[in-house]
């Protein structure tokens, strides 16, 4: 890497208008690493083997799952289990999970936005304050409260509701959703601010018109972010909600379990199933979730 | 991205006119405060009382404490939450450190491995726990041998488990921090002579200090609720020997309705994720958590 390297600073100086870009990525691919490509790919391996397994035996007949080897391609293809799971209330599971993802990005984002705005544009002991207090909110571990919830939540006369899964998981998708919002409004220039106040610009104003345009790529972050807490969250609605009515995906799954008991292709089905939106989301915004997650402990 | 990120705590704060009033704020805290920073403080009060999730609690004093503190369950408990947490920041770590640096590069190829890496964080908990189950099943899976019923392998499906899904995560985290570094750090010391692995330890490593400070902080927390990997693999076994603390709380709260019990073991939950974090924060430097903070 040395001495290829040197002249570079010369031949910066002929071309100087050679993009940053390119010269940051001059540096990194300049010759290949075998070492560090061969670990990628035996990680790639450890990270699709799994996955293909799951597709492969969710379209193997239940009769000829028994002993079968999972790694094998089924030789007779069916998609009775997808059938099997969809006739067994995965709608429904799934209607009440988009519902409570809904909600979930709705509260987190009427309340993180003004927040954010606040921990950077505001400058007082208590909006620092307030943005410490969810700095350590990152660290709360939802087992830890599940007690006093499920107490509050009953004293609420809210068990066995959507909105007893709804409030809690909205609350503990707030910190790292401040967090990502915080790291975007501060790429805001000041001169845009300054700007908008010669024109007299209120704060709300300037909330409308500057700070949620800017910010777009982070409160995309966060949409994306607070649904796929509510997707995968298990044990708010583990504890808060029992019957039927308000039962989300991921309780439908575990319940699935116990329902198709030995019926293990049936059960991948399931969980194959539960992939899919959020794969789909993944492909349509797939920039905004992983540049934004890619901030939160980058800087 | 933009040229400028946020200004230095020194300099004079930029005065760009009107700035939102804190009061804005009030709604998002008011919220937060009592659906998570009250239930915590709940959980100390309910550690002193007993309550069987009907009526209302009934204080008992030490009683939860001092049966804790004799139960052979929570040293048991403890230690395998210790293994648990260690095992998979050192698993997690390395790996993620290695793909987040080595994704950080920019041809087409990483970009595309990229984003297949990050496809197991897209699913469940309970899903990737309802796979690897069937997969790890003796008469089903791809091994066909009882993993999940021996100590050693139930707790390695955890360990790997977890990774599995959390890998790609803090991948793209170190990635993240990998593509801060400036580039005249490497020109410089290329210019000294200093090869491939060189650069990674002298210059890499110590410029991932935050990062890694932000990520393990995730990591130690991460695995401290290893809850649903926990309940759908193993139950807490063989025998109870994966059972980890968040295990034992629910057994204790929602198995037995001894919530007042549960109370108390959740409390010594906050407590060790909080310690935990502090000592992490403080052996990494006081200073990298002011500037992570500054960065955020």
């Amino acid at each position: 890497m040395s001495h290829d390297t040197l002249p570079r600073p010369v031949k910066t100086a002929e071309e100087p208008v050679e993009p940053a870009r390119t010269r940051r990525r001059r540096h990194w691919t300049k010759r290949p690493n075998p070492v560090a490509g061969l670990g990628s790919l035996l990680w790639l391996a450890v990270v699709i083997i799994p996955i293909y397994a799951m597709i492969s035996a969710s379209l193997t007949r239940q009769d000829k799952a028994l002993g079968n080897n999972a790694l094998k391609p089924p030789t007779d293809p069916t998609f009775a289990n997808y059938n099997t799971v969809l006739h067994n209330g995965f709608g429904h599971f799934l209607a009440n999970t988009a519902l409570v993802a809904a909600a979930v990005v709705g509260i987190v984002l009427v309340l993180c936005v003004p927040l954010a705005y606040v921990a950077v544009r505001t400058r007082t002991v208590w909006s620092t304050g307030a943005f410490r207090l969810f700095l350590m909110g990152v660290a709360i571990p939802a087992q830890a409260v599940v007690v006093p919830l499920y107490l509050m939540i009953a004293k609420l006369d809210l068990y066995d509701s959507l909105l007893a899964v709804i409030l809690p998981t909205a609350a503990f998708a707030m910190p790292v959703s401040t967090l990502i919002l915080t790291g975007t409004l501060r790429d805001i220039s000041e001169d845009l601010y300054e700007a908008m106040a010669l024109d007299g610009a209120s704060a709300t104003r300037m909330l409308f018109q500057l700070v949620i345009p800017m910010t777009k790529g982070g409160i995309s972050t966060v949409v994306i972010y607070a649904a796929l807490q509510a997707w995968n969250g298990f044990l708010f609605p583990l504890i808060f909600t029992q019957s039927d009515g308000p039962r989300v995906l991921t309780l439908g799954l575990f319940n699935y379990v116990s329902q198709f008991g030995v019926n293990i292709p049936a059960l991948l089905a399931s969980v194959v199933l539960s992939g899919i939106p959020i794969f789909a989301v993944y492909l349509v915004a797939r920039r905004a979730l992983v540049g934004g997650l890619m901030g939160v402990g980058g800087k | 991205m933009p040229a400028r990120r946020g200004w230095s705590r020194s300099s004079p704060r930029p005065y760009g006119g009107a700035a939102p009033h804190a009061v804005w704020a009030v709604p998002g805290v008011l919220f937060f405060v009592f659906f998570a920073v009250a239930p915590m403080v709940l959980a100390v009060y309910l550690s002193f009382t007993t309550w069987n999730g009907l009526g209302d609690p009934k204080p008992v004093g030490l009683a939860n404490w001092d049966k804790l503190l004799r139960d052979d369950r929570l040293t048991q408990s403890l230690t395998v939450t210790v293994l648990l947490t260690v095992t998979s920041w050192a698993f997690q770590t390395v790996v993620s450190l290695l793909l987040g640096v080595w994704a950080a590069g920019r041809q087409r190829n990483r970009a595309i491995l990229s984003a297949i890496f990050f496809v197991p964080f897209l699913l469940s908990s309970t899903a990737i726990a309802l796979l690897f189950y069937a997969l790890l099943d003796p008469n089903f899976g791809v091994i066909h041998q009882d993993t999940l019923g021996s100590t050693s392998g139930a707790f390695l499906a955890i360990v790997f488990v977890g990774g599995w899904q959390f890998i790609p995560f803090h991948t793209l985290i170190y990635q993240g921090g990998a593509r801060q570094i400036p580039e005249v750090l490497y020109q410089a010391a290329a210019i000294d002579g200093a090869g491939r692995y060189r650069q990674f330890f002298s210059i890499t490593l110590p410029q991932l200090r935050n990062t890694a400070t932000t990520s393990s902080v995730l990591m130690i927390v991460g695995s401290l609720t290893y809850f649903e990997t926990v309940l759908i693999l193993t139950q807490g076994g063989p025998g109870t020997d994966t059972a980890i603390l968040p295990y034992l709380m629910y057994e204790a709260g929602f198995k037995s309705y001894d919530f007042g019990y549960a109370s108390a073991i959740a409390t010594f939950l906050v407590v060790i994720a909080t310690a935990l974090s502090l000592v992490l924060v403080r052996l990494t430097g006081f200073g990298a958590m002011r500037s992570t903070r500054e960065g955020m």
